[in-house]
């Protein structure tokens, strides 16, 4: 990728982020960049801290110390329904939907949400047409054509994951989070999925935070990488540079090998 | 299935009828239709078969079973908001119908009198004071109604399944205290309640068993109508959100405290609408109207008829008011007991109430309809 043409302003940014739980540190002072319009991947072995570094990110939890600015602004402590209205959304990385709902209604009520007709108690909900078409165009996005009337809960696990991206793309973040979107996907559905990520990024001028803990896959998709150990960040740059790293190479790689012999 | 045979009949009369807005309304609508021509007819046609006036006797008396049935029909339905819509368990649903029922009581036996006795309004030539009174009457009842599902929502807010019924149970019983407290005996009757509220002489239920008739009639269309609409609006398709997943309804940019808040004012309107009609029917209001057994009533008929579903808590009202009038005939004092096994029974072997296991198995009820009419369908058109 190219990386120097790329960096542009800062739109996320970590500053020295701290979460304890009781005694244990499962994030120790983290601070990191997020730029405008890049595909940025977090990187590490499970356990190293990055959901608890997205749960800071996106208001989930509160952080011990540290804060979190976005677009210039401290959302540390804001509650986590006022980061959809101000571009930051996120997806789970346990499937996270409205089970009973239909495919477009679960879709609908996220573009609904941002749209600001929230409180019409006495109107028929099929009135708002802006909302069931722009959930029409994100379900083509993701590519769930055919779905629409499928309820949630029946989904393949493949098409629960883009569901859960499409929830996030309706409403409009410029921002998004997405921790492990792959996770417990079949080897041959990743590829699509992160190439509908990077088309997002580039066509719809998004900014993509990723985190995965299977660093081969992100390697040929993202701008940046920050690979995460044990709570703190072990490295910080392009793919290139990562690879090249002797560090990376050694606790990251050292302290995957299970891991990923177990996925595979 | 059926589009091949639409196509081979397709016919450009049956097109035309089809494009019609008002007769696909019909068709969609004819069960509703129809039950409400029955309900219209009824006092008629059970004069007619009975061989007694529609104002006497057994008409009369019928009349009143079913006065009471529309009423907690919507009183359960207004349930079914909370629990079947907004996945919200509340034990404290009687403070919203009694708080409705003691705001009109109130109303009529302390303040309206002084009003009637010293002011008229006319519109043409006809005095319209009383009727304006009793409208005024349901005013307070909506706004004891908005001020206690406030209360209940800032409460409970903070707490989660039961906890939050706990809360709810607790802040109910507090009322129903408040409702007999003796300190307010002159004002409320304390343990004895309001009786013989003067309420106008027009629409006396004993005097106008009909006219109640079609007044209760009228209240449970408009409230299922209004309350169906709401279920379908933006607001309300964030209450079945909250139901299906929390934490995504925030994630998605929704506060949740805000959205269950209007679930639990909406519900406590409807339901102290309801108390303000029973208030006029029994002409009276006593502290039964607040206690936990008007709670479990609602909580019975909601999970009798299905919850997420507001004919199912109808249903549940009309099965609850049918059962306990023939079972008292049938066993007695003891009737509540027999109640209780079948509802036993009920919650066994239709998990999802009536309506609810209805709407589950009426599609394969209908698949297995059309394998029947299948091979007659094909002779048909081989014809
Ligand atoms: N809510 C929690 N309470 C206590 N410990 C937690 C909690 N969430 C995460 N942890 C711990 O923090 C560490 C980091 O976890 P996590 O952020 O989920 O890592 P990753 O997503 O990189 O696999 C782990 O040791 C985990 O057990
Ligand atoms: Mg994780």
């Amino acid at each position: 990728m190219n990386n120097q043409a790329t960096k542009r302003d800062v739109i996320l940014e970590a500053q020295h982020l701290r979460k304890e739980f009781g005694g244990l540190v499962a994030v120790a002072d983290v601070s990191a960049k997020i730029y405008a319009r890049t595909l940025h991947s977090i990187i590490g072995p499970n356990g190293a801290g990055k959901t608890t570094l997205f749960n800071l990110l996106s208001g989930t939890l509160p952080p011990t110390r540290g804060q979190v600015i976005f677009k210039g602004k401290d959302i540390t402590h804001l509650p986590p329904h006022k980061m959809a209205h101000l571009g930051l959304g996120r997806s789970f990385q346990i499937t996270n939907i409205f089970p009973n709902l239909t495919v477009l209604e679960n879709i609908r009520l996220s573009a609904q949400a941002v749209g600001g007709d929230n409180f019409k108690l006495f109107h028929h909900y099929t009135r708002y047409h802006a909302y069931s078409e722009k959930a029409q165009r994100v379900i083509a996005r993701v590519g769930l054509q055919g779905s629409e009337l499928a309820l949630a809960r029946n989904l393949a696990h493949g098409q629960k994951r883009k569901l859960e991206l499409g929830i996030m793309l309706a409403s409009d973040p410029q921002v998004l989070l997405l921790d492990e979107p792959t996770a417990g996907m079949s080897s041959e559905q990743v590829p699509e999925l992160l190439a509908i990520l990077r088309q997002i990024m580039e066509e719809d001028d998004k900014t993509i935070v990723l985190v995965e803990h299977r660093m081969d896959m992100v390697m040929s998709i993202s701008d940046f990488i920050t690979v995460m150990h044990q709570g703190k960040v072990l490295a910080e740059g392009t793919p290139g540079e990562i690879t090249a790293n002797e560090t990376v190479q050694k606790a990251y790689l050292g302290a995957l090998y299970g891991d990923l012999g177990s996925a595979a | 299935m059926s589009e091949t045979t639409d196509n081979v009949k397709g016919t450009s009369t049956k097109q035309r009828t089809s494009n019609n807005p008002l007769l696909i309304w019909l068709k969609k609508n004819w069960g509703t239709l129809l039950l409400l021509a029955g309900l219209i007819l009824f006092p008629y046609i059970f004069s007619l078969i009975s061989g007694t006036p529609v104002s006497e006797g057994p008409p009369k008396f019928w009349q009143g079973q079913f006065i009471v049935i529309f009423i907690m029909a919507v009183y359960a339905m207004s349930y079914d908001l909370l629990l079947g819509y907004t996945g919200v368990l509340s034990f404290g649903h009687a403070a919203f119908f009694g708080g409705g029922a003691y705001a009109m009581a109130l109303f009529i036996t302390h303040v309206a009198p002084n009003i009637i006795s010293s002011y008229r309004i006319t519109l043409g030539s006809v005095n319209v004071t009383e009727a304006i009174l009793v409208l005024v009457g349901f005013v307070l009842a909506v706004g004891v109604s908005v001020v206690l599902g406030l209360l209940f929502s800032a409460v409970s807010a903070r707490v989660k399944g039961a906890y939050f019924a706990m809360i709810t149970l607790a802040m109910a019983e507090a009322i129903h205290i408040l409702s007999k407290a003796t300190d307010f005996v002159e004002w409320t009757g304390a343990d004895e309640g309001l009786h013989g509220v003067p309420i106008p002489a027009w629409i006396n239920p004993t005097q106008f068993r009909l006219r109640f008739y079609f007044v209760a009639l009228a209240f449970a269309v408009i409230m299922y109508l209004v309350t169906r609409r709401i279920v379908n609006s933006p607001t309300g398709r964030i209450f079945v959100a909250l139901r299906e997943n929390e934490s995504r309804v925030q994630m998605i940019g929704y506060n949740p405290a805000v959205y269950r808040s209007i679930a639990f004012i909406v519900a406590a309107v409807i339901a102290g609408l309801a108390g303000g009609l029973y208030a006029l029917w029994t002409m009276s209001a006593t502290p039964t109207m607040t206690g936990s057994g008007l709670t479990m009533d609602a909580l019975i008929m909601s999970i009798l008829g299905g919850i997420g579903a507001l004919t199912g808590p109808m249903l549940g009202a009309v099965l609850m008011e049918f059962l306990g009038h023939f079972f008292y005939q049938w066993f007695g004092a003891r009737w509540p007991l027999v109640f209780g096994v079948i509802f036993i029974a009920l919650v066994i072997f239709l998990p999802y109430g009536i309506v609810g296991t209805w709407q589950l198995r009426s599609r394969q009820v209908q698949q297995g309809w059309r394998r029947l009419l299948r091979p007659l369908r094909i002779e048909k058109q081989s014809e």
